[in-house]
């Protein structure tokens, strides 16, 4: 199916949600303005106003009422998705890499980014699900990264552990109740910065994408990794499909070396591999700048990505991409019926 | 209480140096004093003469002795014995060392008469070497070590699956792989920086050569080990001689050697020298050359054009015989091998030549039995002499067939790779000078007299012309515009195959245009090593990358053959098209099954990496490495078996693929069965470990992880579903009907 393009915002897209109903699409740009959108048709739902700078993430909660933002305005701040309004705002002295709320939507944490003096540091926030609640100012648990600064972060299962990825390329495992540094594992190449930590649908294990031209599947229990997937272009952002083993990557030449180049050698495609063959099973072009993020649907319908050029697509699945399957997959498929 | 200085007991007055044994130290740090013996020679092997035909001696040596340097008055030292007569030996002194030195270089075993052999040598050498107890009193015979079994050099030839190797060269490492196909390489070797700066194949295949600050090393065998080394500090380039008894070095930077910067098995005589030619088995260099000086030419307004230089400017000639360089305008110098002396102990002089190319194989002329090697040259119109193209037969020095051409502005010359014709481009002008044409002028070498053909049809430009291999047809492309050197925009060209017509009785008849192919871009050409099937590329271009693949001997289904066809010796067939993206360069593997592109990290950054398409422009393989630099295939020697040998598998053909294809198969089968295996594999440890996560969630109660992240809402009142229908007036109007 022809992919929907959402022209609504004016600069980068940073990152893109959906909602755990599939229904709608949060997008933040660099603009300072939050969009949401009708997955199935593109239509533009509403936007959400007062942030100061660019915003870097977005993150909705597991019931579609509350939503959670973060920029470059040294602010995190809480919205309520139905009406628009502004519930909360909390100051910081960096600004705010991402936020992300636990399964429960009890928790959301955010990451503070590194700069003049300030450490970066991992905050946790405990949430009131109800929209008229005041919302506590002070954080439950505050982790400062000593050594290198983390650049994404979220809840493991259960809400049992903090999984932050650095910039030095490695993933650590944090209590989620102390904040203490169970282990830290090198799992990217050193010094290449991790953009992207996104979790499997049960959180027990979650997907990294780096700078060094790779995204690999980790274990939460053990930040072992499972799967790894070696592309040749620097990857921005990486993703799980339900439904389907597959993953999606997205990725390519940094901003800065883009305008040397043609869109050809930016490599600004989707790719999509299988997650457990670990082997390339197509691509999607479409974009001509770096992909930034890409998101799927929570029930594996589609997907979407948020790119440099300033552009949000939303494609949808079509029947070919559910009927696909490996040989042996076909087999084991068929000896379970 | 530690002792104090004052304390110290004051031995050290009794000490006596005489009973300290110093011989050792002496020995190790004895300074070699200057003895002002430096100037000094020895003579020996000198006639015994009675003591007054002396004089008549010292004269006649002195003659030879002072045409190297100036010996001293009365430097002529020659003792007489007991007997009246002199000893047979003498001590010269030199006004400088450096004449000493040069005396025992040059006039070393100079033969004095048939008897006598003079031998010259340094007197501090003779001291150094020569002294008592130097030499053993007692002959000890040398110890020759056991004959050490060496690897075979062309093991790899071998192979079961008759296999082609090839070299890449990424980042800083070197290997040498088996071609598998669209499976990757096999590996065979894998270095680390075995080559500072490229590496090269010997023309046979039976070396790898890299090169170094130092000089080249030439590598080979199963274990891959170092077969020779020859220093030549600096050195650029490498070039061999086609049997690989011989190769050339050059280097940009004149050569020092000298008594502070010794060079191994270099000598003063290399020192200046920018080329060597060396002896490939001994490791030894056999004579070497300065570059020579180019006259600059200037353009119109006065400024130098610069010159490429040409390489290789040492020529061989197809066995290896001779070898040849042209000094440009004047003369071409022909030298013999092995000893490397000017053939006739002079330069062929040709007023004007501009280039000179030799035959590719020894050509076998209609009639002519002796041995010869031929080259073609040609030289510019000077004066009212026209230009002229000939064919030089060596070593009789002959002009086999000259012809003369007219408003020649270039001109270049392409040999058939068995030397039955040579083509010469002639870039023609018009009498204004303003436009261009080409003419091709092909002298057929092997039919009596040498005939010329003249293709004169050609209107445009011709920018590239190439012979197909072992056969008689070619290739050349045209370009109406004049390329503009860095034009963004690559020109339109025009590729046209030629073929000779079909005479009675397989005669080759006169070259006829086939077909040309027009609105590209291409610009390149490259042959199959075995001829019919041609690949046209683009290179070197911002925006094209394409490449065309043709089999000029097609064989269509017989119902559509065309009775046309008959006339022309080919059948001419577009087979595919590809692209590579920044393609830089292609070559076909030796056996001519296969083509590779590839994308070098040498010319820029983009997409390094190679493509391995077969023949017929299937691409097989793919890679993108970074800082990809060379994929080079490993060349063949040629074949030993008989033409009716050949001729015989050729007619068995079916038999033996029929062979190859079940091997084929069974390789893929077990390849895929293992593939399957592995997926199986992963598949179901994928499953178990998913399955065990799936139990832990369910111990942990999570609900919503085990739901996909959705929170299961409590319908606690009921759904309410509400059904809205909205009805919407499209259209009204009122008729009034009666």
């Amino acid at each position: 199916m022809r992919p929907i393009l959402l022209s609504g915002h004016e600069r980068a897209l940073t990152q893109v949600k959906y909602n755990p109903d599939g229904d709608i699409i949060f997008s933040v740009s660099k603009d300072h303005v939050v969009c949401a959108w009708y997955s199935h048709n593109g239509e533009r739902l509403g936007t959400y106003h007062g942030h100061q700078g660019a915003l870097w993430t977005v993150d909705v909660d597991p019931t579609s009422t509350l939503l959670a933002t973060g920029g470059a305005d040294n602010t995190m701040r809480l919205w309520e998705v139905k009406t628009g309004k502004l519930l909360k705002t909390w100051d910081f002295p960096t600004s705010i890499k991402r936020v992300e709320f636990s399964a429960d939507g009890t928790l959301l944490l955010g990451v503070t980014e590194k700069r003049s003096g300030h450490l970066g540091t991992i905050v946790v926030y405990e949430i009131n699900p109800d929209p008229e609640a005041k919302q506590s100012d002070e954080h439950v648990l505050r982790i400062v990264c000593e050594d290198s600064k983390p650049t994404v972060a979220g809840f493991s299962y259960c809400a049992y552990y903090i999984i932050a990825g650095h910039e030095d390329g490695s993933v650590s495992q944090y209590d989620a109740k102390s904040g203490e540094l169970l282990f830290n594992r090198e799992v990217h190449e050193a010094d290449m910065q991790i953009t992207d930590l996104q979790w499997a649908p049960d959180r027990t294990y979650f997907i990294t994408a780096s700078k060094d031209k790779t995204a690999k599947i980790v274990t939460t229990d053990a930040l072992e990794v499972m799967k790894e997937f070696v592309t040749d272009t620097p990857l921005n952002s990486a993703a799980i499909t339900p439904v389907k083993d597959f993953v999606i990557l997205g990725g390519g030449q940094d901003a800065m070396s883009v305008t040397t180049t043609g869109a050809r050698q930016g490599k600004f495609e989707a790719r999509f591999w299988h997650k457990i063959f670990q082997e390339e099973v197509g691509r999607v072009r479409g974009h001509f700048g770096p992909l930034n993020y890409v998101a799927v649907h929570p029930q594996g319908t589609g997907y979407c990505s948020g790119g440099e050029d300033g552009y949000v697509r939303v494609h949808h699945f079509d029947k070919p991409y559910f009927d696909f399957l490996y040989e042996v997959e076909r087999e084991h498929a068929q000896a379970n019926l | 209480m530690a002792p104090s200085y004052e304390n110290l007991p004051m031995e050290d007055d009794e000490f006596d140096e005489n009973q300290v044994d110093f011989t050792d130290l002496e020995e190790q740090y004895q300074v070699r004093l200057d003895e002002g013996l430096d100037a000094f020679v020895v003579v020996d092997g000198l006639p015994v003469v009675p003591e007054d035909s002396k004089p008549k001696l010292v004269k006649f040596i002195l003659r030879k002795l002072n045409s190297v340097g100036k010996v001293k008055d009365d430097g002529v030292h020659m003792p007489v014995g007991d007997s009246g007569k002199t000893e047979g030996y003498a001590f010269v002194e030199y006004t400088a060392p450096s004449e000493a030195v040069a005396a025992a270089k040059q006039l070393n075993l100079t033969a004095l008469d048939k008897k006598h052999t003079m031998l010259v040598n340094k007197l501090t050498d003779i001291d150094r070497y020569g002294r008592e107890g130097r030499v053993e009193e007692e002959y000890t015979p040398p110890t020759v070590p056991p004959f050490e079994q060496t690897e075979h050099l062309r093991s790899w030839l071998g192979d079961s699956e008759g296999r082609d190797q090839l070299v890449m060269f990424r980042a800083e490492k070197v290997g040498v792989f088996w071609n598998n196909k669209e499976d990757a390489p096999d590996p065979v070797v894998d270095r680390e920086n075995w080559t500072e700066s490229f590496v090269q194949w010997s023309p046979q295949g039976t070396f790898l050569t890299s090169i170094h600050a130092q000089g080249v090393q030439l590598w080979g065998g199963k274990q891959w080990t170092r077969q020779k080394r020859f220093a030549h500090p600096g050195v650029n380039l490498v070039d061999f001689s086609p049997s690989e008894k011989y190769f050339t070095t050059w280097s940009h930077r004149p050569l020092q050697v000298d008594e502070n910067n010794p060079v191994p098995s270099l000598s003063l005589e290399e020192d200046g020298k920018n080329y060597i030619i060396w002896d490939l088995a001994t490791g030894k260099p056999i004579r070497s050359f300065a570059t020579l000086d180019v006259p600059t030419t200037m353009d119109i307004d006065g400024t130098p054009i610069k010159k490429k230089m040409q390489w290789p400017t040492f020529k061989w000639s197809a066995d290896d015989k001779y070898v040849a360089r042209l000094t440009q305008g004047q003369s071409i110098s022909i030298y013999e091998l092995p000893s490397m002396k000017l053939l006739d102990k002079s330069t062929v002089k040709i007023e004007g030549v501009m280039d000179f190319e030799w035959a590719p194989a020894t050509p076998k002329r209609d009639g002519i039995k002796t041995y010869e090697q031929l080259f073609c040259y040609w030289t510019p119109e000077l004066g009212s002499n026209p230009a002229k193209v000939g064919l030089m037969s060596i070593p009789s020095k002959e002009i086999v067939r000259t012809r003369n051409l007219f408003n020649v502005s270039d001109a270049k010359l392409h040999w058939q790779s068995e030397a039955a014709y040579v083509c010469v481009k002639v870039d023609r002008h018009s009498k204004s000078k303003k436009s261009l044409a080409t003419n091709l002028e092909i002298f057929r070498v092997k039919e009596k007299g040498v005939p010329v053909e003249v293709v004169d049809s050609i209107k445009d430009t011709v920018i590239n012309f190439a012979w197909e291999p072992k056969g008689n047809r070619f290739v050349l492309i045209t370009t109406g515009e004049i390329p503009a050197a860095g034009a963004a925009v690559p020109p339109k060209t025009a590729v046209s195959f030629f073929a000779p017509e079909k005479l009675k009785g397989g005669a080759v008849g006169n070259f006829r245009h086939i077909r040309t192919a027009d609105k590209k871009n291409s610009n390149a050409i490259y042959w199959s090593p075995k001829g019919r099937f041609v690949v046209i590329a683009t290179l070197q271009s911002q925006q094209s990358f394409d490449l065309d693949f043709w089999d000029l001997s097609f064989e269509k289904p017989k119902d559509e053959a065309e009775k046309g066809d008959k006339e022309l010796n080919a059948n001419l067939q577009h087979m595919s098209t590809a692209e590579h993206y920044g393609v830089t360069d292609i070559e076909w593997d030796p056996s001519g099954r296969y083509v590779t592109t590839v994308a070098s990290a040498f010319r820029h950054r983009m997409e390094n990496g190679y493509h391995i398409y077969d023949f017929k422009g299937t691409l097989l393989r793919e890679e993108g490495i970074e800082h990809f630099k060379q994929l080079i295939w490993r060349p063949r020697p040629p074949t030993l078996l008989s033409k009716e040998e050949q001729a015989e598998i050729r007619k068995n053909l079916r038999n033996y693929s029929k062979v190859f294809d079940e091997q084929d198969l069974a390789k893929k089968n077990t390849a895929n069965k293992a593939v399957i295996e592995a997926r199986q594999r992963l598949l179901a440890e994928w499953l178990e470990w998913r399955e065990n996560m799936r139990m832990m969630l369910e111990e942990e109660g999570a609900v919503i992880e085990l739901n996909g992240g959705k929170v299961l809402q409590d319908v606690d009142d009921e759904a309410e579903e509400v059904e809205e229908i909205v009805e919407e007036i499209i259209e009204e109007s009122e008729e009034v009907i009666g």
